[in-house]
């Protein structure tokens, strides 16, 4: 009885550190109007339509010294951007720094800073290619250690509001903070399209954005420490079907 | 060292360069309605506007101010004879009222248009319509406009 | 490169009521923002769209700084006889768009 008991334990502690139940999650998409919806929906005048014409342009754009393009190596790109972050050569990797290696490696081309419209398109139309398809992120034993330092990130109190993100997000989740209803949090749609930026951003940004909400430090893109909580975030999320662009206030 | 002189005339300047203080002015409240009222009537040019026939669709709570879909539509048949000339939308507590004004006739079919609009404060939003008998309809809505959280506040 | 896109139909039935969707790439810069340092940023945005068919105007709007980012424009036209539907966009600092679009009426 006490073993069964023990058992009934771990595996409730393992649920809910940080984990919404796949049938309750439920994507940022869901708490949004009818209208904001609507321009999600309607890629044919949807705000971050120019920014997926961008990408395209890039995707066969001969780059660097040896001139080629991604289509010069790359077909499709459908069922890449649902298993991204990845670990690679020892290090979270997320989708734009993956983008940059294949530029500087391959292309022989400069890096693209992040949040430059270059890598924004491309990291659009390359997860564009996903849409619709669930987010799947393996908890191996490869990806164990990066999965556990984003999950620590997730639930750590930090900030002079000394608020984790797992507490507007895991455990209020549906409420309203000032006006807008707070989401369960999950980035089944980036790089998105924000109304409050009036543009596109990637997820990064986003988080830049949380941290200085809770005014904790924010983090410089490409930090390792970001990649994580992406990584964490996006392993959250896994089952729910990829939105990219998305449309989010 | 500033002498005291030229010290005053800077800041007499700056106050004077008339930006500033509008920012800081007590009554822009009222000032934003004075320029609303104002801006109907130079639509109208003067003549009485009646509550119907339009129809406004907007969020009753925008879920960001900067981009609030919204369409308007008037009940009429579109023929030579009977049309909307124009449709014009207007906020009340922008920074100027004026939103867009779309000229039809009677090729468009039917008089309907939409768009995104950036409302900047919860207040009401007017369409106002101009028929081809000279006459003008309008339809009013309040919507409720909410700061987004988590906001990057100069940082990128 | 000023960069939009049109969505009309390629064919209709002639009296049939078209609607076409209009998209334009534009950050449409109220002039109402300052930067970090306080000066106004100078207004920089979409002033017009004109729609003719044939040549002749079927649709005009005027744009003011409240129209969102990247302004999209719906409205609608009678298919009245084939042809084309020439969109044209101009706005501050000379900004200049077009686009056309053909369409067959039956």
């Amino acid at each position: 009885m006490r073993f069964f008991a023990l058992l009934v334990a771990v595996f409730s502690t393992l649920l809910t550190a940080g984990e919404i139940p796949l049938a309750e999650r439920r994507s940022g998409y869901e708490f949004m109007s009818r209208e904001t919806r609507a321009m999600q929906d309607d890629e044919a005048t949807g705000p971050a339509l120019f920014s997926l014409l961008d990408g395209e342009a890039l995707w066969s754009r001969k780059e660097g010294q040896p001139g080629v393009a991604c289509a010069s190596c790359h077909a499709s790109m459908k069922g890449v951007a649902v298993r991204y972050p990845k670990v690679e050569s020892g290090r979270a990797v997320n989708l734009e720094q993956q983008i940059n290696f294949c530029r500087t490696g391959r292309q022989k081309a400069p890096a693209w800073a992040y949040e430059s419209r270059e890598l924004l398109a491309l990291t659009a139309y390359v997860a564009r290619q996903s849409r619709g398809m669930p987010i799947a992120i393996e908890w191996n034993e490869a990806t164990a250690p990066f999965l556990e330092a984003g999950r620590a990130a997730f639930n750590r109190r930090q900030g002079q509001l000394n608020l984790s993100c797992a507490q507007c997000h895991d455990d209020n989740w549906g409420k309203r903070l000032a006006g807008s209803v707070i989401p369960q949090a999950h980035p089944t749609g980036y790089p998105i399209y924000r109304l409050e930026w009036e543009g596109v951003g990637s997820l990064q940004r986003r988080l830049r954005n949380c941290l200085a909400g809770i005014r904790a430090e924010t983090l410089p893109y490409g930090a390792q420490e970001l990649v994580e909580l992406e990584f964490f975030l996006m392993w959250r999320a896994n089952g729910m079907r990829l939105e990219t662009p998305a449309v989010r206030p | 060292m500033t002498s005291r002189r030229r010290f005053l005339a800077l800041v007499s300047g700056a106050l004077a360069a008339g930006e500033v203080s509008a920012q800081l002015d007590p009554n822009i409240q009222a000032l934003r309605a004075a320029a609303l009222e104002s801006a109907i009537r130079k639509v109208t040019g003067g003549k009485p506007v009646r509550e119907g026939k339009v129809k406004l669709d907007l969020p009753p709570l925008v879920d960001n101010g900067n981009t609030v879909p919204l369409s308007v539509s008037v009940a009429s048949p579109m023929t030579s004879a009977d049309h909307v000339k124009a449709i014009h939308v207007l906020t009340e507590k922008n920074p100027q009222p004026y939103v867009v004004s779309a000229y039809l006739g009677p090729r468009a079919g039917r008089a309907s248009i939409a768009t995104r609009a950036r409302i900047a404060d919860t207040g009401k939003v007017i369409a106002i319509a101009q028929l081809s008998d000279g006459s003008f309809w309008s339809a009013t809505v309040s919507v409720v406009v909410t700061l987004s959280a988590c906001l990057e506040e100069g940082l990128i | 490169m000023a960069r939009v896109v049109v969505n009309a139909p390629k064919s209709a039935k002639r009296g049939e009521v078209i609607e076409i969707r209009t998209l334009a790439g534009h950050a449409m810069e109220t002039g109402f923002r300052r930067t970090q340092t306080g000066e106004l940023i100078p207004r920089d945005i979409i002033t017009q769209l004109v729609c003719t068919y044939n040549g002749v105007e079927v649709f005009r709007a005027e744009l003011h700084p409240a129209m969102a980012a990247n302004p999209l424009i719906t409205f609608t036209t009678v298919a009245t006889e084939s042809g084309t539907l020439e969109l044209k966009w101009t706005g501050d600092n000379g900004y200049v768009a077009t686009q056309s679009a053909s369409i067959t009426v039956v």
